[in-house]
């Protein structure tokens, strides 16, 4: 399996992908270690802006399939990208890398957390990087806006349904899966007539 | 606490995290409230303190948020036995919950990659991605009002947009934010 898909990749032009599982699996480590309060603002940075690994386009197009899936979306993310590359190999060792080493502070804050939980700095600066997270990741709307340019059902309609799933999401607060079948339905619908 | 699980206990936590694992569209903290059920109020595997200490603490933690769920197991073995017995737990419950959402995942992944010249795939694909752009900004908004959203919470919003900003229109390291972010509060100023 891993052969053809990489057979597929070398007739494209040729483009920034991971050098060797270690790559990947260092790559996918580095990236989550920096991910205070999600790890989607990162990857978005590391494999799109830094690495090129991915495209802006490529890049929604796979996070609406992770996100659609069960499982938590950057380990669904992990494995699309990873089995990209290296088949169910590069699955694995992107998974690890996003879980090993962060699963390891964690345990270590686990229990150095008994001894400062009632510290008004602690919790302070908890909260401080839970907004600065926050912000982090409205960017990462941002900066994926300008792909939608690109989109089959074409840009007054992107904005459109992109409100209404906004509206939807913040004011309405609906269960997510009611928005994806819904207004993602509808988007399926008008891009599938685009694409003719 | 201390508590005593046999072999069926533990087959018991794997299998409610198998199942969970194929319900957690949107992420693994959308089944937090069927963990809470089933780990504290049922079963009394796990208090309510270390409940949600799991999960603030694999938010503030770097790395996927699914973690949390390995720090439920972590506890439940801490309170059934020593550290060998929590790192069992944590493979258990980590393990449950990622496995049949992986497997069901790569799947997905090989077949869309497959067929990803087919136009339904396509349409799939860029229907969608308005509503990834919109949910991207709706929740970084629901994490900032998360700890409430009347005005006295104004500074944090501050931090949040001008976060926001920075990472929009320069490419300052999200570090530096993080680490900004922390000794802002740390000072008592959020």
């Amino acid at each position: 399996m891993s052969a053809t898909v990489t057979a597929v990749e070398d007739a494209a032009p040729p483009r920034p992908r991971p050098a060797s599982l270690t790559d990947l699996f260092v790559s996918f480590t580095l990236l989550a270690l920096q991910g205070f309060g999600g790890v989607l603002a990162v990857v978005q940075r590391e494999l799109v802006e830094k690495k090129g690994w991915m495209t802006k386009e490529e890049f929604i197009e796979e996070w609406a399939v992770a996100q659609i899936m069960p499982g938590p979306n950057v380990v669904n993310l992990s494995i699309t990208l990873g089995a990209r590359y290296f088949g169910w190999r590069g699955a694995v060792v992107a998974v690890a890398g996003m879980l090993t080493c962060p699963l390891l502070v964690v345990l270590a804050l686990a229990l150095a957390y008994a001894h400062y939980a009632d510290s008004p700095q602690v919790a302070g600066a908890l909260r401080g990087m839970g907004a600065v997270a926050a912000g982090l990741i409205i960017a990462t709307g941002l900066k994926l806006m300008p792909a939608l340019k690109k989109n089959a059902m074409g840009l007054p309609l992107c904005i459109v349904l992109g409100l209404l799933t906004f509206v939807a999401i913040v004011v309405f607060r609906l269960p997510l899966l009611w928005v994806l079948g819904g207004l993602g339905g509808i988007g399926w619908a008008f891009a599938y007539r685009g694409l003719r | 606490m201390s508590i005593t699980m046999q072999p069926a206990d533990w087959l018991s936590l794997l299998v409610h995290f198998l199942q969970l694992s194929l319900l957690t569209v949107g992420g693994a903290i959308t089944t937090a409230p069927d963990m809470h059920r089933f780990l504290v109020q049922e079963k009394g595997w796990l208090t309510d303190p270390q409940f949600s200490a799991s999960i603030a603490i694999a938010q503030a933690a770097p790395g996927p948020n699914v973690l949390f769920t390995g720090l439920m197991g972590w506890n439940v073995g801490l309170n059934a036995g020593g550290l060998s017995t929590a790192f069992f737990g944590l493979l258990v419950c980590l393990g449950g919950i990622i496995v049949p959402s992986s497997v069901l995942a790569y799947a997905t992944a090989q077949w869309s990659h497959r067929n990803r010249d087919v136009r339904a795939v396509r349409g799939f694909k860029q229907g969608m991605a308005p509503l990834v752009v919109a949910l991207l900004v709706s929740t970084g908004l629901i994490l900032a009002t998360a700890s409430g959203s009347g005005w006295e919470h104004w500074p944090a919003w501050a931090i949040t947009a001008v976060a926001a900003i920075l990472v929009w229109r320069t490419r300052i390291h999200l570090l530096w934010l993080l680490g900004a972010g922390a000794v802002i509060g740390a000072l008592g100023y959020v």
